[in-house]
């Protein structure tokens, strides 16, 4: 059931994320985003993350592209005018795409290590916000107060950015 | 059973699909939402590796922490980015990549 699953979650996400390169109305794009996230959330559910897969869910399903739909709304845009195409940059981009495949399943195929299956696990599934937040707190706990900082910045520079100039 | 392979492969399939999107998309909003998709399947990585790599039958919690990390650092860069962007259109009435080429040599 754990490889159907799988398949099910990974192929929705792959799907999902060709849509959003290749649908032109941008207020798609942004609902196949927000569906590739979801089946991804699936796939860390299916991996025993069930923390970071609730976690996926609401920041990046439920606020950051609910963010990129108010900013699509606002600035009201439309679909994409198609230009006269580069070839050279749309072929040279292609060529990067395709090697960087081609070079990521090579090396995946070919090493042993990654060829194990799931291997079982000790502690039951309710463990797992409890383990996150133990390591999360006990080890990286400067990192964390780092990042409510970097939260603090960044709120004040969104403020900055979209403030009118006083006359 | 899936293996470690096949969850590195889905991750890096999506990678070079978001890839593919920022080079080859000229909205500037579509790219950078195939931006947050390469960030994301980055994370998918990491959990899987998180999973596979066992520490006395418990899972390597340290990549779980970090994709934590990712995610928080994702937001505040989509929220930043996006007021960046907000601003751009205010000055220049336009979202075309091709259009915003005053750095342009």
């Amino acid at each position: 059931m754990l490889t159907a699953a799988f398949w099910f979650f990974a192929t929705l996400m792959i799907a999902f994320g060709l849509c959003v390169v290749l649908l032109r109305n941008p207020v798609s794009c942004a609902m196949s985003l927000v569906m590739s996230f979801i089946s991804m959330a699936g796939l860390f559910v299916t991996l025993d993350a069930t923390f970071i897969g609730i976690i996926q869910v609401l920041v990046y399903a439920g606020a950051v592209m609910v963010l990129f739909l108010f900013i699509i709304m606002l600035l009201n845009l439309k679909e994409e005018k198609t230009r006269r195409l580069n070839f050279g940059a749309t072929l040279g981009g292609g060529l990067v795409v395709a090697a960087f495949l081609t070079l990521l399943t090579r090396l995946v195929v070919s090493n042993p290590a990654f060829a194990k299956t799931l291997p079982p696990l000790t502690g039951t599934q309710a463990d797992d916000v409890k383990l996150v937040g133990f390591d999360l707190f006990h080890y990286f706990g400067l990192p964390f107060e780092v990042v409510g900082v970097l939260l603090l910045v960044a709120t004040v520079g969104v403020i900055i950015l979209s403030h009118r100039s006083l006359r | 059973m899936p293996t470690l392979a096949n969850y590195l492969l889905a991750s890096g399939l999506l990678f070079a699909i978001g890839l593919g999107g920022v080079i080859l998309r000229r909205s500037i909003i579509i790219i950078f939402m195939c931006l947050e998709m390469m960030l994301s399947a980055a994370n998918l990585s990491l959990v899987a590796f998180s999973r596979y790599g066992l520490i006395h039958g418990q899972q390597n919690y340290n990549a779980q922490v970090l994709v934590f990390f990712v995610i928080t650092v994702a937001a505040a860069e989509v929220a930043v980015g996006l007021a960046i962007i907000v601003s751009l259109y205010k000055a220049r009435q336009t979202t075309h990549v091709e259009d915003l080429d005053t750095l342009k040599f």
